[in-house]
C-alpha cells in the first residue's frame, strides 16, 4: 500500500521539489509528508467515535492501569457474593497468564504450545514446597521467588530446542512438552517407586499464602472466598504489567520485537537471537509459574488436568482476541473472555448473550435500514408461523422449551420449535445443516442472501435451543470459536493490536 | 592510495553447498578506508561472499581475518560487534517497528543495560536509553531530510522503496561498525536516487570514516565510488584493479556477454 506511493506520485515531484527538498521556504506539510500520512488519515475514524478515539489515545498508559485496578478493587465493595469475587480472582489470573504468553508469542514471535505446563509447574512447585507431602513448609516470601526461578529455568530448558526450531516445529515440540507434563502429573504417584505428584488425585492440603508470619486463609467463615487473595493477585498483576512495560521499552524489548520481525536481520545487527529467544521463553514461563502459586494456595490443591489443553486454548484466545503484542490488548482480551466464559455457564445468561450477539451482528452488518427491518420482521413472522403450524400438528412438538423464565425465554418458547422429546437424529442433522447453510450463505449476494438469511438465523436459534443449551460445556468452546472467526474477519490484528504487515 | 593496513582479509576461502562450489579459493582484501566494489553476473557468489564475512555461512575452507584476528567460526552477532555491518539485497527491515526503533534496535551490541535494570528503570539505564535515542537520530540525520522529523515515528513499512534502502544503511551504521558491507544499495532506484546514493556512499567514507565493500550492478555507481573493483564469476576472482582495468578485461566481458554464442557448436 504505502510502499510505492513515491513512485505513483512522481509526476508531482518536479512541481513540488523546489519547495520540499531545498531551503528554508519548505512548507510545513510537504508532498512526501502528505503521502506518508495518508494511511494514518484514512485509518482514523470520522464522527464522534473517531473523535473519542483520538481523545482516548492521549491518556497515558499508567492512567488506564490505575483505572483498571480501581475498578477491580471496587468489585469486592460492590459485590458481597463470594462467587463474584472468586470470578474476579480468576480473571486476574487469566490476565497474568495472557501477559506472560504475550512475551513469548506477541514479542518473541515464538509459537509456544506448552505454555500452560509452566503454570502447572508453578502450582506443583508451590505445592511441594508448602504442604505435608514432603513436610516442607517454606514461608511464602521465600517460596514465590523460588517458584518463579523454577519456572524460568524450566522455560530455559524447554526453550533450548528453539535454538534450532522455529514455527511449526517449535510448536509441536512444546506441545509434546505439555503432554509430557500431563503424563508425569497423572502418573507421578509412582515415579520409580516415589510418590512425587500425587497422580490423578493431585496434591492436597497445601498451605495458604502467608506474609510476615500471618497466614492468609483461602476461605473465611464457611467456605467463602477470602477477598485478600484478590488483592494479592492484583498487586502481582500491577508489578508484572509495569515490569514488562519497562522491559518492552528497553533494548531487550526492541530486540525481541526485532527477532519477531526478522530473526536473521536481528542476528546480523548484533542481537544474540538464540539467547533472546531463551530469555523470552523464561520470562513467559516465570510469569505463568507465578500465577500457578496463587491458584495452588487458594485452592489448597493441585490436579494435573487443570493445566490441560482447554486452558491453553483459552489463554491463546485471550491473546489473539486482544491483539498479540499489545499489553493492554491482551489484558482486555483476558477480561472479556473471562467474563464471557462465566456468563456462558448459566443457560439463562447465555441465551440472552446469544440472541443479543445475533441482533447486534445484524445491526452492524445491515446498519439501521429497511433491510434490517425486513430481516427482523421476516424472522419474527417466519418463527411464529412455523411455531403455530408445528403446534397445530402436535402439541408435543413445541412444548419442550423449559428452563429459566424471563422475557427472552418466554418469547423463545412461543417462537422456536422445541419438541418435548427430540428424536436422536435432530441434533446432528440440524447442526450439520446449519453449518452447510451458513457456508452456502457466503456464496449468495444481494436480496437472495437476505431471503436465505431468515431461515438460517431461525435454524441457528433452533440449534441453540435444542442442541447447545442441552450441553453447556462444548457450547462455550463453540461460541469462543465463532467469536474468533468473526474477529478474524472484522479485526485480523485483534482488538488493540497494531495492524501488521508481512512483506510489501 | 597510500599503503594501508588490511582491514578485511579473506585467505583462500571456499564455500560449498554439497557438491556445488559457490566460492572457490577466493583471496580478497579491503584496506582501511578503502571502497571496494564486487561485480559479477547473477549467481557469481557475491551475496554468498557477504554471508561468509558476516558469519551467516561458515566457509568450508580458508580463513577470514578482520582487524588482525580471525573471525571464522564466530556467530553473526559477535562479528557485528567486532565492527562489520551489512545491508541486505532483499531488504530485511523490521517492518512493523518505527523508523527510529529500527535504528535503535541495532545499538543492542554496544549497549549493556540488562533486563533487571530495565525493569527498575535505573538511572544508568535511562541515561543509556537517551544515548541510544540520540545515536539513532544522529544516524538518521545523516540522510538529510529524507528520513527526518515525522518519519521517525512511522512504521518502516510506510517508507518508499528508496527510503527503505536508506533506512537499512542507517540501521547498519547504528551498530557502530568500522566496515560496511552494502549489498546492491542502488537496486530498484531511479537515476536521480542512484545519483544520490552514489554521493552518499562517498560521504559515508569521507564524513563517517567507514571502510566499504559494496556489491553493485549499476556500473555508473561502481565507476563513481570504487577505489578498486573485484569481478567474480562462478565463485572465482576473474579480475581485480581499477574500474577501467576490470571493465575492459576480456574475462569480465566474457563472463557478462559469453564467448560469442554463434561460435559454439
Amino acid at each position: 500500500m504505502g510502499g510505492y506511493d513515491d513512485e505513483l506520485t512522481r509526476p508531482l515531484e518536479g512541481a513540488l521539489e523546489a519547495s520540499t527538498s531545498e531551503g528554508p521556504t519548505s512548507p510545513a506539510v510537504g508532498r512526501d509528508e502528505w503521502v506518508a500520512r495518508h494511511g494514518d488519515n484514512r485509518a482514523r475514524r470520522g464522527g464522534p467515535l473517531g473523535a473519542l478515539e483520538e481523545r482516548l489515545r492521549v491518556v497515558p498508559w499508567w492512567a488506564w492501569l490505575t483505572l483498571l485496578v480501581a475498578i477491580a478493587c471496587l468489585v469486592p465493595v460492590a459485590f458481597d457474593s463470594g462467587y463474584v469475587r472468586r470470578v474476579a480472582f480468576d480473571i486476574v489470573i487469566y490476565m497474568l497468564l495472557a501477559l506472560g504468553l504475550n512475551v513469548v508469542v506477541g514479542w518473541g514471535g515464538l509459537l509456544d504450545l506448552g505454555y500452560v505446563a509452566f503454570y502447572g509447574i508453578g502450582a506443583y512447585a508451590y505445592a511441594l514446597l508448602s504442604s505435608d507431602h514432603y513436610g516442607v513448609h517454606l514461608p511464602t516470601i521465600v517460596t514465590i521467588p523460588l517458584v518463579v526461578m523454577i519456572g524460568a529455568v524450566a522455560g530455559l530448558l524447554v526453550g533450548l530446542p528453539s535454538r534450532r526450531l522455529t514455527g511449526d516445529y517449535l510448536a509441536i515440540v512444546t506441545l509434546f512438552f505439555l503432554q509430557l507434563f500431563l503424563t508425569i502429573g497423572t502418573n507421578g504417584d509412582d515415579l520409580f517407586g516415589h510418590n512425587v505428584t500425587g497422580g490423578a488425585n493431585g496434591l492436597l492440603k497445601i498451605d495458604p499464602l502467608g506474609f510476615f508470619g500471618r497466614d492468609l486463609p483461602a476461605t473465611t467463615g464457611g467456605g467463602v472466598f477470602n477477598v485478600a487473595y484478590l488483592y494479592v493477585v492484583l498487586a502481582a498483576f500491577v508489578v508484572v504489567f509495569v515490569a514488562l512495560r519497562f522491559v518492552n521499552l528497553s533494548r531487550t524489548g526492541r530486540a525481541w520485537r526485532s527477532l519477531r520481525e526478522d530473526p536473521l536481520a536481528a542476528e546480523v545487527m548484533g542481537m544474540p537471537v538464540n539467547w533472546l529467544k531463551l530469555m523470552s521463553f523464561a520470562f513467559g514461563a516465570a510469569i505463568a509459574a507465578l500465577s500457578g502459586t496463587f491458584v495452588a494456595a487458594l485452592n489448597s490443591s493441585v490436579f494435573p488436568l487443570s493445566f490441560s489443553f482447554p486452558l491453553l486454548i483459552i489463554v491463546y484466545t485471550m491473546v489473539i482476541l486482544g491483539g498479540s503484542g499489545s499489553q493492554a490488548g491482551v489484558v482486555i482480551g483476558a477480561i472479556l473472555i473471562g467474563i464471557l466464559l462465566e456468563l456462558l455457564r448459566d443457560p439463562g445468561d447465555s441465551r440472552v448473550l446469544f440472541y443479543s450477539v445475533i441482533v447486534l451482528g445484524l445491526v452492524a452488518a445491515l446498519r439501521l435500514s429497511i433491510r434490517l427491518t425486513a430481516v427482523l420482521g421476516g424472522l419474527f413472522v417466519f418463527g411464529v408461523a412455523l411455531h403455530s403450524i408445528a403446534g397445530a400438528v402436535d402439541d408435543s412438538w413445541v412444548n419442550g422449551s423449559g428452563g429459566a423464565g424471563g422475557g427472552v425465554a418466554d418469547f423463545m418458547a412461543n417462537w422456536v420449535v422445541v419438541p418435548t422429546e427430540p428424536a436422536a437424529w435432530i441434533a446432528p442433522v440440524s447442526y450439520v445443516t446449519l453449518v452447510a447453510m451458513a457456508l452456502f450463505l457466503t456464496l449468495l449476494r444481494g436480496w437472495v442472501r437476505l431471503v436465505v438469511l431468515v431461515p438460517v438465523l431461525y435454524l441457528a436459534a433452533f440449534v441453540w435451543e435444542n442442541v447447545m443449551l442441552a450441553k453447556p460445556e462444548p457450547t462455550r468452546y463453540i461460541i469462543l470459536g465463532v467469536i474468533l472467526i468473526a474477529l478474524m474477519i472484522l479485526r485480523p490484528s485483534g482488538l488493540l493490536g497494531e495492524k501488521r504487515v508481512e512483506i510489501i | 592510495m597510500p599503503v594501508a593496513e588490511k582491514l578485511l582479509d579473506l585467505q583462500g576461502v571456499s564455500m560449498a553447498f554439497g557438491g556445488l562450489k559457490v566460492i572457490d579459493g577466493l583471496d580478497l582484501h579491503v584496506d582501511e578506508g578503502e571502497i571496494v566494489s564486487v561485480i559479477g553476473p547473477n549467481g557469481a557468489g557475491k551475496t554468498t561472499l557477504f554471508n561468509l564475512v558476516t558469519g551467516v555461512y561458515q566457509p568450508t575452507e580458508g580463513d577470514i581475518v578482520f582487524a588482525g584476528s580471525s573471525i571464522k567460526g564466530l556467530e553473526p552477532h559477535q562479528i557485528t560487534r567486532r565492527g562489520i555491518a551489512r545491508t541486505f539485497q532483499t531488504l530485511r527491515l523490521f517492518l512493523n517497528m518505527t523508523v527510529r526503533e529500527n535504528v535503535m534496535a541495532a545499538a543492542y551490541g554496544h549497549t549493556k543495560a540488562g533486563v533487571f535494570r530495565s525493569m527498575l528503570r535505573t538511572r544508568g539505564m535511562r541515561q543509556e536509553e537517551r544515548e541510544i535515542r540520540e545515536l539513532a537520530e544522529k544516524r538518521l540525520a545523516f540522510f538529510g531530510e529524507r528520513l527526518m522529523g515525522y518519519r521517525w515515528d512511522q512504521p518502516a513499512y510506510s517508507l518508499s522503496y528508496a527510503n527503505r534502502r536508506r533506512l537499512e544503511i542507517a540501521r547498519a551504521t547504528a551498530t557502530n561498525p568500522r566496515m560496511l558491507l552494502l549489498d546492491e544499495p542502488a537496486a530498484g532506484m531511479n537515476p536521480k536516487e542512484t545519483q544520490e546514493i552514489t554521493e552518499l556512499i562517498a560521504k559515508l567514507r569521507t564524513d563517517a570514516g567507514y571502510t566499504i565493500l559494496v556489491i553493485e550492478h549499476d556500473m555508473h555507481v561502481v565507476e563513481g565510488i570504487s577505489d578498486r573493483v573485484v569481478a567474480l564469476d562462478h565463485g572465482i576472482k576473474i579480475a581485480e584493479g581499477t574500474f577501467e582495468q576490470v571493465a575492459t578485461s576480456p574475462k569480465v566481458v566474457e563472463a557478462y556477454l559469453g564467448t560469442g554464442g554463434m561460435a559454439r557448436k
